[in-house]
């Protein structure tokens, strides 16, 4: 295993430095329903992680517990180093972590702009007030922060649709300005739920040449959960496979896909 | 033709004209682009220091003179200032169609023996970099969007910034060798080399002159009295001789100011925020424009709608009228005046127009109403008839003479004449000096005394000397029983529905035509949309029965109004299909000007023609498609065969009489 030293270099030569989360023995119950069962697993510095399994293996839930949504009943979240309190989300999102949803949560209302602006609010420090009167300090800070949202605008290549009711996108780009709202926070650490669910071959394509570029220029940890094997297998650093709340798998895409318990997992055994 | 050496006004070359605007009105704005959703402008001064440092920059990473510099991107004040920079180099800048794919592209860069490429983004380099496999003759790789290019091996490549930093922290050691590059250029080097698309063989590269650019701009300049007060919309092929003439050309020679558009999809926003004052479109941009006008008043109010139908018919009546400086009534000039606070000035606001002073469409025919239409809302859109070897202008229409069935009088300093067999000629100062390594095309385009064949059909009107084009003069044949067979008439005929997007006829040497049709998507789709039509792809859509009804109804309707005209009344369309796929470049079926290839079209249908000629009621088909990465798939169907009912031909008349 991998926790034997600090950092790895990946196959295409990325250096993935140390542990930046770790979940220690999380166990997450629902009433009776224990959803998550004893899962330890720990996200890298710079690395792409996904999280992977069957339907109601408990992926989103491993999700909600890692952005502070979920509080599990036992075990321990570390990040950068330190045990973490249960917090309220958006104490989370001071921390930089942002994450997308997997059925999509925009303002639909809004326009692509307003709605990425958004993700800044963790950035904006006048009152109601300061910004209702629109005057020296609030100016400035809008436009400040305009221009960060303006370079995440271009970097997603969605210009186009800049003052676009967030309600007349089709689904595919629905998803991208919601990763463009999650980006804009600037987070370290950046979840995606299910990015491509949904999506035709081009739009994965075009999704997963961001998140690969997002990785890249940001040097943003991303961890996410995905149904396609194909591009999990293609994006990830390493995978953690889940099933029925157990840990199963955990190790790069080749030794995931060799193990035999994921392979049962996914196509079944015969019960003979 | 005078030939002049010290060249117009004593400005021989580009960097020469830079010099000129950048000394004489350094403060004007000469670039804009719209970036992080800001217009970001430099003035010819800055325009200026940001040329020569990227001069600089390709003096430091070792261009010669003579070298061939591609470049490859969208229109970006980056790449034409590329252009620019490489003529006070002395190199010889060849743009290329940014969405070509790559054996294309391989094609030309091996002929051109271009050493440096500069690539708009990681997309072209890639394509660069899988042609340099087979070719290993670029030294040099530059690109101006660093985006995911930083785990590229950079032992050969670099970005545009950093070499122009390079030339301008270096710029002690480069000056005055790039003061005596910029000194030598005289007025008969090569100022640009553009590949022709060509309907038909290999892309040829063609050379213009110093001579030729300028002579050209200044002329067309004076014809339009352009100032450096215009401002221009720049996103047409920067490949495209058009582009060349207005952004580079005219633009120096007047100094005015060249807008980018932010991405290729926000032209149109990028347009309203622009209002150009100077414009040039394909027919197919203002056809969009009207669809989308049509499209949205249908779904406006009614009062809107009665607003618009009712100044539109009054705007119909007059506004040509009123353009030309034709006497109008008084009454009328209130009602329009009227209208123009209400509806036409409005919605030119909406379209981008509402600063239009003068603008050309050309390439294809316009429908007279959709050209009529842009006329009578006051907007000045004339046409012109040019080309690449004639650095775009042959023939343009002056103010007030300005219809919808001629190309207009020659342009300044453009002789035309019209050889028996109707192929037009033309000479200018504007020539092209040669097909680049290709004596023989040279020798058969250009005659010895300058002449250049067109390889267009037409005749100049008597009564206003004005030229119309027939037809590419190799596309006109002949009927079996020897009348004209003349397929662009008919297809552009078609093509004025709004439904249609493409037509191909065929028919030389047989005894009567057939069509292929491609159906627009958006128009169609908008109509299934508002009757209840449901479809779940393009394909569906084509073989829809009420879709192929209506198409029927159009080409009967055409097959009504060539029946009238005596000469051309064999060209009726008897059966046709509405095709499964549109034509498109990444086939081959179209040039990258979205020219329809004939020859390969027929070639690689043949089989739906045959079924066409064989009277068949439907035909199966496999087509093979090219991806825009370049993978290549197919796509089966079976396509149904329409009779159309045609018109028993003028000859009845003709006995009449």
């Amino acid at each position: 295993m991998l926790d034997s030293f600090e950092g790895y270099v990946t196959e295409d030569g990325r250096k993935i430095g140390g542990v930046v989360m770790e979940m220690k023995n999380i166990t997450l119950r629902f009433g009776g329903v224990v959803a998550i069962k004893d899962i330890s697993f720990d996200i890298r510095e710079g690395e792409i992680r996904a999280i992977i399994g069957p339907n109601g293996a408990g992926k989103s839930s491993m999700l909600n517990v890692i952005s502070g949504f979920y509080v599990p009943q036992e075990g321990e979240v570390w990040f950068h180093g330190a045990k973490r309190p249960p917090m309220r989300p958006f104490e989370v999102a001071q921390q930089g972590i942002a994450r997308t949803f997997q059925n999509i949560a925009l303002f639909e209302g809004m326009s692509v702009l307003d709605n990425v602006m958004t993700g800044r609010l963790g950035y904006m420090k006048t009152n109601i007030f300061q910004q209702a009167l629109w005057k020296g300090k609030a100016e400035a800070e809008e436009t400040e922060n305009r221009e960060a949202v303006e370079k995440i605008i271009d970097f997603l290549e969605i210009q186009h649709i800049r003052k676009t009711p967030v309600s007349r996108l089709p689904y595919g780009l629905k998803k991208r300005v919601e990763l463009a709202r999650a980006l804009a926070a600037e987070p370290k650490l950046l979840l995606l739920d299910e990015p491509m669910a949904g999506m035709n071959v081009e739009e994965k394509e075009d999704m997963s040449r961001f998140i690969l570029d997002v990785n890249d220029e940001f040097g943003t940890t991303i961890a996410l959960i995905e149904h396609d094997m194909g591009v999990v297998m293609d994006l990830s650093d390493r995978v953690v496979v889940m099933d029925y709340g157990k840990k199963i798998g955990d190790g790069t895409p080749d030794e995931v896909r060799n193990n035999q318990e994921v392979i049962d997992a996914y196509l079944g055994v015969s019960h003979d | 033709m005078a030939q002049t050496q010290s060249g117009a006004e004593g400005m021989t070359s580009l960097p020469a004209l830079l010099h000129r605007n950048a000394t004489q009105f350094g403060d004007s704005p000469a670039y804009r682009e719209k970036e992080f959703g800001i217009w970001q402008c430099w003035s010819w001064a800055e325009a200026a220091a940001e040329i020569r440092k990227l001069a600089l920059g390709f003096l430091e990473i070792g261009v010669e003179k003579g070298d061939h510099i591609a470049v490859i991107g969208r229109n970006r004040p980056a790449h034409y200032w590329s252009m620019v920079a490489a003529q006070m180099v002395g190199a010889v800048p060849v743009p290329l169609y940014q969405d070509s794919v790559a054996e294309e592209m391989a094609y030309v860069l091996e002929h051109c023996g271009a050493k440096y490429v500069v690539c708009g983004d990681q997309e072209q380099v890639d394509k660069v970099i899988e042609i340099q496999e087979n070719l290993h003759q670029v030294k040099h790789i530059l690109y101006t969007d660093k985006r995911g290019m930083r785990k590229y091996d950079h032992s050969q490549m670099n970005a545009l910034d950093d070499i122009m930093a390079e030339g301008s922290a270096g710029h002690a050691r480069f000056d005055t060798e790039l003061d005596k590059r910029i000194a030598a250029i005289t007025y008969d080097d090569t100022c640009v080399m553009l590949y022709t698309s060509g309907t038909t063989g290999k892309p040829k590269g063609v050379v213009l002159s110093n001579r030729n650019v300028i002579e050209s701009a200044k002329n067309s300049s004076e014809f339009d009295h352009l100032t450096r007060n215009e401002d221009i919309l720049s996103y047409l092929p920067m490949a495209w001789v058009g582009d060349f003439i207005f952004s580079i050309g005219q633009a120096y020679w007047c100094g005015f100011c060249v807008n980018c558009p932010e991405s290729a999809d926000t032209m149109m926003t990028d347009l309203r925020e622009i209002g150009p004052t100077y414009f040039f479109a394909p027919p197919r941009v203002f056809e969009t424009q009207l669809t989308n006008v049509m499209i949205r008043m249908e779904d406006a109010g009614s009062l809107k709608r009665k607003m618009f139908h009712n100044f539109m018919a009054h705007a119909k009546k007059v506004g040509g009228l009123l353009l030309d400086g034709k006497p109008v009534s008084f009454g009328d000039k209130m009602k329009y005046a009227l209208g123009n606070l209400l509806v036409y000035g409005p919605l030119k606001d909406t379209l981008g127009y509402g600063r239009f002073r003068v603008g050309y469409t050309a390439g294809e025919a316009i429908g007279p109403e959709i050209f009529d239409f842009y006329r009578s809302l006051g907007i000045n859109l004339k046409q012109l008839y040019g080309q690449t070897e004639a650095t775009v202008f042959i023939t343009q229409q002056p103010d007030g003479e300005v219809r919808a069935d001629t190309v207009g009088v020659p342009s300044p300093a453009v002789e035309l004449k019209v050889d028996d067999s109707g192929e037009i000629h033309y000479r200018s100062p504007g020539v092209f000096v040669e097909y680049y390594n290709n004596p023989d095309s040279t020798a058969s385009t250009k005659d010895a005394e300058g002449w250049v064949a067109t390889g267009d059909a037409g005749f100049i009107e008597e009564s206003s000397g004005h030229l119309r084009i027939i037809d590419r003069a190799k596309d006109v044949g002949k009927m079996a029983d020897g009348s004209m067979f003349a397929p662009k008439y008919v297809e552009n005929k078609l093509k004025f529905y709004p439904d249609i997007l493409e037509v191909v006829l065929f028919g030389n040497g047989k005894d009567r035509c057939v069509a292929f049709i491609n159906i627009d998507l958006m128009a169609v789709g908008n109509w299934a949309e508002r009757n209840n039509v449901a479809y779940a792809s393009y394909q569906e859509l084509t073989s829809h029965p009420r879709v192929l009804e209506t198409i029927k109804a159009h080409v009967e309707e055409v097959n009504k109004s060539v029946a009238a005209d005596e000469m051309l009344s064999g060209c009726q369309v008897h059966r046709f299909v509405v095709l499964h796929k549109e034509l498109d470049a990444d086939d081959g079926e179209m040039t990258r000007t979205r020219k329809v290839r004939r020859r390969f079209v027929e070639e690689k249908f043949h089989d739906i023609i045959a079924a066409l000629y064989d009277g068949s009621p439907n035909v199966s088909t496999t087509t093979e498609v090219t991806y825009e990465d370049g993978r290549k798939g197919s796509i089966s169907a079976t396509l149904q065969i329409i009779d159309a009912a045609v018109v028993p031909a003028a000859q009845h008349k003709v006995a009449a009489e």
